[in-house]
């Protein structure tokens, strides 16, 4: 009998499931899968062209040391803006959570998410018109300081970093801020009243309770931002040459399709790898 | 271990005054019970205490030293939260050592202290559980383990019961009573439970609307609630109102009430318990005619309401008190006259608490 309320239950629950998993077929799974199956032809499969099934894409990584070298300045730049992002985010969500109360932490929180309506490239190219030489940001330095400043951010790597980190710090605003909003705030009476300071209760209390949100945070801020394409382009000039613009020119410009999408699932596979490498010592911290 | 005092305090959140004036004294290493409606500022007065309210006037002393504007985390106090506040990200022993650490307690110190206040509330070797791995009991002990490790001057404890069951509570209560017994440190608690209250208590306060209506050993307040807010709030005890006179309390049906000599003002309040029915007239003073609306079973008691001098009186006793009587049935209710006391009456428009 109650084998069949538990099977009823889990028939329950399957029904419920079954939109999200159908979402998950076709819109993660089947174009996936189109791209898996690319990644191993010698050329589109088009009309007229000649094609077969080969290894020589993901082989064409190793061959050049141009690839590796751009995966690794794209992971670098990737690491940089996630720490960059949870240093900037996490007073930010500090502040939001903790210590502003009532109708001014709704519209301070709708501040942190209109970037996110706002159109990515607007967004990206305005900062090319504050960074760029003479630009607003150069003449409104100059107008303070004395003398002319130049500080030649325009199509630097930095440049790239400081929109990157634009782009994506209300991820970690946000996971951040709804991890400290739930924490008890008897717990942090408690610690109060034990003779714990302010800093003590942000070392000891605070931060260990918001680590998963930090690193949710993180994860969504490193994953996309390793192969970020529009910020490094549009800001980085000659500089801004990465793993994810090589791949966006394999498919917008030179139409290599097949290459493009070896090069994705080495992506792909470099990530899903550093996040499995990393998830011990983080089921560690947060366990 | 020291005595706290507070004076004149006030505190006022817009127009509720939840703190109105109040002065009153917690003896050193007495274990000190704060009842009173819900509203009545326990919470705030307790709160205050700690640091985590700033009152508006009045003065907060912690062992003679009035502690106004320290911040919480030097007054040296020990709280234990209704919902215990444990950090779940540590263990039982991690909990226990915060404190310590704060107060800078050399490794091998702060080890045998916890050891030793673990086992003061009886939990030997749960050092390395998490909470989460917790009875509600055991987490109430690691509560008050936490918050006495770092011998603190005085313990403040919200409704530390309150989120127990029954069977459970009965056994804390002991064990609350024991533990601060056995660290002689100056306890106050607030509950909702009177019989909690009455229990634990060397002394208990009443409040209302922000201020002291009545303070004292637990069974002198019993005994003589002094107004009839405290007599009703305090054992729910039946009001007779009427005109005092020399030899007791004139009704306004003309029948003679003889209440305990001394001071003869304000009403007469008698307690459930000291009342007893008779289907036949008792040849005794205090005998009111009345009929029983409605008999109430609780297991070891009973409870009657019965009609008589124009208002509802509740009498209590055990089942075997009650054996013959039936709701409808016309009886005599009768007390002896020392077991009722002379109370102050409500203030007129002051709405009665519980
Ligand atoms: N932070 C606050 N802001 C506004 N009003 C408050 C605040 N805290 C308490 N009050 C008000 O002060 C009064 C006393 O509250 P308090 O919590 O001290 O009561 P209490 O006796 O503890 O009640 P209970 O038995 O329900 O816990 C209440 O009217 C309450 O609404
Ligand atoms: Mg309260």
């Amino acid at each position: 009998m109650a084998d069949r309320g538990e099977r009823a239950a889990t028939g329950r629950a399957l029904a419920m499931l079954a939109p999200a998993y159908l979402w998950l077929l076709f819109a993660v799974f089947l174009p996936l899968a189109a791209m898996a199956w690319f990644s191993l032809l010698s050329d589109l499969p088009l009309r007229g062209r000649e094609w077969h099934l080969t290894l020589a894409n993901y082989r064409a990584f190793l061959d050049s040391p141009a690839y590796p070298a751009l995966l690794w300045k794209s992971l670098r730049i990737a690491a940089v803006v996630t720490l960059l992002c949870l240093v900037a985010g996490f007073p930010c969500a500090l502040v939001l959570a903790r210590v502003i109360r009532g109708r001014s932490r709704e519209a301070l929180l709708l501040l942190v998410i209109l970037p996110f309506w706002s159109n990515a490239l607007v967004r990206v190219f305005s900062w090319t018109i504050l960074l760029r030489p003479g630009g607003v940001l150069d003449a409104a330095l100059s107008a303070v300081l004395p003398g002319e400043v130049r500080l030649g951010l325009a199509f630097t790597e930095t440049a790239v970093v400081i929109g990157l980190v634009h782009s994506y710090v209300p991820y970690v605003i946000l996971t951040a801020y709804l991890a400290l909003q739930a924490i008890d705030q008897s717990l942090i009476e408690a610690a109060r009243a034990l003779g714990a300071g302010r800093l003590r209760i942000l070392r000891r209390i605070l931060l260990p309770l918001a680590l998963p949100g930090l690193i949710a945070g993180a994860v969504l801020v490193f994953v996309p931002v390793a192969g970020s394409f529009m910020e490094p382009r549009l800001l980085g000039g000659r500089m801004g040459t990465t793993f994810g613009t090589v791949i966006e020119d394999q498919f917008v410009a030179v139409f290599n399709w097949p290459l493009g999408a070896a090069l994705s699932f080495i992506l792909l596979a470099v990530v899903l790898g550093i996040l499995a490498a990393a998830s011990p010592a983080l089921r560690r911290s947060l366990g | 271990m020291s005595g706290v005092s507070v004076s004149g305090l006030v505190k006022a959140w817009g127009p509720v005054r939840a703190l109105d004036g109040l002065t009153l004294d917690f003896p050193e290493g007495s274990f000190f019970g704060l009842l009173g409606p819900s509203g009545s500022g326990k919470t705030t007065l307790l709160r205050a205490i700690a640091g985590f309210v700033t009152p508006d006037a009045g003065t907060v002393r912690i062992g003679g030293q009035s502690v106004d504007g320290v911040p919480v985390e030097r007054r040296e106090i020990g709280m234990v939260f209704q919902s215990y506040a444990l950090f779940p990200h540590m263990t039982v022993a991690g909990n226990l050592s915060f404190g310590l650490e704060v107060r800078r307690v050399p490794a091998r110190e702060r080890a045998r202290r916890i050891d030793e206040a673990l086992a003061l509330v009886r939990l030997e070797g749960f050092g390395g559980r998490r909470p989460a791995e917790l009875s509600g009991g055991q987490r109430q002990r690691v509560a008050m383990a936490r918050a006495i490790v770092t011998r603190p001057r005085v313990l403040l404890l919200d409704e530390p019961l309150s989120a127990l069951d029954r069977g459970l509570r009965t056994e804390m209560q002991i064990e609350l009573r024991r533990i601060q017994r056995e660290v002689g440190i100056t306890a106050i608690f607030v509950t909702h439970d009177q019989e909690e209250a009455l229990t634990l208590s060397d002394r208990i306060g009443i409040l209302r609307e922000g201020r002291l209506v009545r303070e004292g050993p637990p069974r002198a307040v019993w005994d003589d609630p002094g107004d009839a807010f405290t007599a009703r709030f305090l054992g729910a005890a039946n009001l007779f109102t009427g005109t005092p006179e020399p030899g007791g309390l004139r009704l306004a049906s003309g029948a003679l009430l003889a209440g305990p000599p001394g001071r003869t003002t304000g009403c007469l309040a008698v307690r459930p318990e000291a009342m007893a029915l008779s289907p036949v007239e008792p040849g005794a003073p205090n005998a009111l005619p009345g009929r029983i609306a409605a008999l109430v079973f609780a297991g070891a008691t009973v409870t009657a309401l019965v009609e008589a001098a124009g208002q509802q009186a509740r009498v209590t006793g055990a089942p075997s008190a009650f054996e013959g009587l039936a709701e409808g049935q016309p009886v005599w209710l009768a007390w002896p006259p020392g077991r009722a006391a002379w109370v102050a009456p409500d203030r007129p428009g002051v709405a009665t608490g519980k």
